[in-house]
């Protein structure tokens, strides 16, 4: 079976010869401009950011970063792909990766 | 009735998110019945205005810094809340909380306005920008939401006339109604509260609003070209070319306007008066030292004219994602781009605009390097000193030295500013991890002639102000040091030698020697902690110039024949660094509440500006130009 990997999660032949799309979480710091997904959780806890883990959840949540929204990375800045400009909905939002680290997409 | 404060006057608030236009909505309630001031202790400024209402209703209205949360993260923040809950001791809690909401984006509003509901307050929603709303399809339905919310709701569009005709009569309703204060129950939100008020707020706007604003086309398509990684940097260098381009060349011809307007003053009351000290005084005290400043005045507006429009455009927050990484690179936080931007206009702006950054050692770092910008107020001691040493030849027939010299000056203090904020973060604060840099990015919007207006007629005034303050005082008192004692009739020397101005500088002379000064720079650096450009003034006083300041080039002539090279290499380099700015230096113990770091300030500025003086002085005169 050919397994081909995209932003999106992982996509593969079934048997009868369906193209299916496994969805799996990913951090949106690693997804590229262009990447579109729907947030499935808020993982704060392992993340290097100087905020606490309670309190980048709280931060991300008041910009709009809540499960079921609906995001995409619209830019990126030049130096080490960094910051991104993310559209939450219907509003844009710059942070970087290291902090959407902790928002899972997919 | 609501429960009133003062003779009969309610006391409103308007709370909001960032970019909501809360200040274009509290201009169009309040028009130009605006006072500015601070909130005692702190520097974030207070601006409260008063309007009637349509039955005649007089009401107070204060216009609170914008927030996401009540949970307080930065000193801004901080006066929403106390103001909010009624904790600031000088000030009422208000009567109604008016909460201002961006029509094309909700969701965090409506958030907002959950939370605010736990104030126990009378609350209202205002949803701003209606028109914009309804020209991109949205459809809200009013009622629905003020029943879904449990809060009056009314649309208004606060730039166009008659926009606000609606919200005043809800008001009128809504004061004459009563509502209930219910007891404050707010409590700073935990996660599970924050996410919950989230879903909540997504819910009413999916059964309220239909067809909820897309991405804005225009904005789109404009950052494609603006946020883009090479392209978008590129445009913002050339940006900031053209705004210190423009404050050099466009600002000249009005500046040449004052400045023979003030010349021609002087002559009036040279002609006028009868010769002696009076004549003087005022003719080289007064109109002289105060028009030596005011010349500057289309320099700084300019500045500020693109500040201003660049700000109300929606563009410094892209200015802030562009810059994030290369500022970083020497600890300093995106949004530090936007003060620091500033400081090249004044570095006191610049550091109250530090208010936005949240994280106390990045604002510090900041607050740190803001006066090592090239303020507007170092332009006159540059022009003077370059005009007067540097020949005005071309360098490979295309940049003029003179202006190459200038470029250098200003390069030297951007990067003096860089390398001490590297210092400080990755010496003092190795072990601080760099904060977050998070920031929504306005939609575009077309700048409004009136705001800008409004803005740029406040920096003028703060800065006649302080020339009809600050520095018209400091020019009466070099005058007068200058002046007094009066040489004795059988004088041999010019007058100024028997005066207390040169036994000053005399015994300041020793320090400075090393790096050049004689003792007529030495007295006109004192005056100069007040203003740096009074320095230029001062020097011409001291110099005893008649007329003070008979065009500048005047001065200049006089000072070429009389300092070396090296002397005036030397005085450029310490103005790269010196903090000569008692304003700057009083803001700095403001914004940070502390005189230890106004006093670390001025310390390492002295030590930077000594050193570098006396090196490049020597350097000078060991090159043959002592």
């Amino acid at each position: 079976m050919r397994i081909r990997r995209n932003t999106n999660g992982r996509e593969f032949v079934s048997r009868d010869s369906q193209v299916v799309t496994v969805k799996t979480s990913s951090p949106l710091g690693r997804a590229l401009p262009g990447f579109r997904g729907r947030i499935d959780a808020i993982q704060a806890a392992e993340h290097t950011s100087v905020l606490s883990a309670d309190e980048l959840e709280r931060r991300l949540i008041e910009l709009g970063f809540v499960e079921g929204a609906i995001v995409e990375i619209l830019h990126e800045g030049f130096f080490g792909r960094d910051p991104i400009a993310v559209r939450v909905d219907n509003a844009t939002v710059a942070l970087r990766r290291r902090e959407a680290m902790a928002v899972l997409v997919t | 009735m609501i429960a009133t404060t003062g003779a009969g006057a309610c006391h409103f608030a308007l709370v909001g998110t960032p970019n909501s236009g809360k200040t274009a909505l509290f201009n169009a309630l309040t028009g130009n019945r605006q006072k500015v001031a601070n909130y005692p202790g702190v520097t974030v400024e207070r601006k409260s205005g008063a309007l009637v209402t349509p039955s005649g209703r007089k009401v107070t209205i204060v216009d609170l810094p914008g927030t996401y949360s009540l949970r307080a993260r930065s000193p801004d923040e901080e006066i929403t809340r106390d103001v909010v809950l009624g904790r600031l001791a000088a000030e009422a809690q208000p009567d109604l909380l008016l909460c201002v909401a961006d029509s094309t984006n909700l969701r965090l509003a409506i958030r907002l306005v959950l939370e605010l509901k736990h104030v126990g307050r009378p609350l209202m929603l205002v949803l701003n920008m209606i028109d914009i709303a309804n020209k991109r399809g949205v459809e809200i339905d009013v009622e629905k939401m003020s029943a879904a919310l449990g809060v009056p709701v009314v649309t208004a569009v606060a730039i166009r006339r008659g926009g606000t005709d609606a919200l005043l009569r809800q008001i009128d309703e809504l004061v004459a109604n009563r509502p209930e204060n219910v007891p404050h129950s707010w409590h700073s939100p935990t996660v599970g509260e924050l996410r919950a008020a989230q879903r909540e707020a997504d819910a009413i706007l999916r059964a309220t609003v239909r067809n909820p604003a897309k991405a804005d086309n225009l904005t789109t398509r404009l950052d494609a070209v603006l946020l883009h990684p090479v392209a978008g940097l590129v445009i913002l260098f050339v940006l900031l070319f053209v705004m210190f381009q423009a404050v050099f060349s466009w600002a000249q011809p009005l500046m040449n306007l004052i400045s023979s307007g003030f010349d021609a003053l002087g002559a009036l009351a040279h002609d006028t008066l009868p010769g002696g000290i009076l004549q003087s005084f005022i003719q080289n005290g007064v109109i002289s030292g105060v028009g030596s400043v005011i010349v500057f005045l289309p320099q700084i507006l300019t500045l500020f004219l693109f500040i201003l429009l660049l700000e109300d455009l929606g563009y410094m927050a892209r200015a802030a994602f562009l810059m994030d990484r290369i500022m970083g690179g020497a600890g300093l936080h995106g949004r530090a781009f936007i003060p620091l931007l500033s400081s090249f206009a004044c570095a006191i702006p610049g550091i109250m605009a530090t208010r936005v950054i949240d994280n106390k050692r990045d604002r510090l770092t900041t607050i740190l390097v803001a006066p090592l910008m090239t303020c507007s107020a170092r332009i006159p001691v540059y022009t003077l000193i370059i005009s007067a040493f540097v020949p005005a030849t071309k360098v490979w027939g295309l940049f003029s030295l003179q202006g190459l010299v200038m470029f250098g000056l200003y390069a030297g203090g951007i990067f003096s500013a860089l390398g001490v904020s590297f210092v400080a973060k990755y010496v003092f604060w190795r072990d601080q991890p760099s904060p977050p840099f998070m920031l929504e990015l306005p939609d575009y919007k077309l700048p409004r002639v009136k705001s800008v207006a409004l803005g740029l007629y406040t920096r003028a005034k703060a800065f006649l102000q302080r020339a009809g303050t600050t520095i018209f005082s400091m020019m009466v008192l070099i005058w007068f040091l200058a002046s007094f004692p009066q040489a004795p009739a059988n004088a041999t020397e010019p007058p100024i030698n028997y005066s207390v101005a040169a036994w000053i500088g005399h015994a300041m002379q020793p320090v400075l020697a090393p790096v050049g000064f004689n003792w007529q720079i030495s007295v006109a650096l004192v005056p100069g902690m007040a203003a740096r450009e009074v320095a230029v003034a001062a020097l011409g006083t001291v110099y005893s110039i008649e007329g003070g300041k008979q065009a500048a080039s005047a001065i200049g002539h006089v000072l070429a024949g009389k300092w070396s090279l090296a002397t005036a290499l030397a005085l450029l380099v310490w103005y790269i660094f010196a903090p000569q700015c008692a304003s700057t230096l009083a803001v700095i113990r403001r914004e940070t509440g502390s005189w230890k770091w106004m006093a670390i300030t001025f310390a390492y500025m002295l030590t930077l500006a000594y050193i570098a003086a006396f090196a490049t002085f020597h350097i000078a005169v060991a090159m043959g130009a002592g």
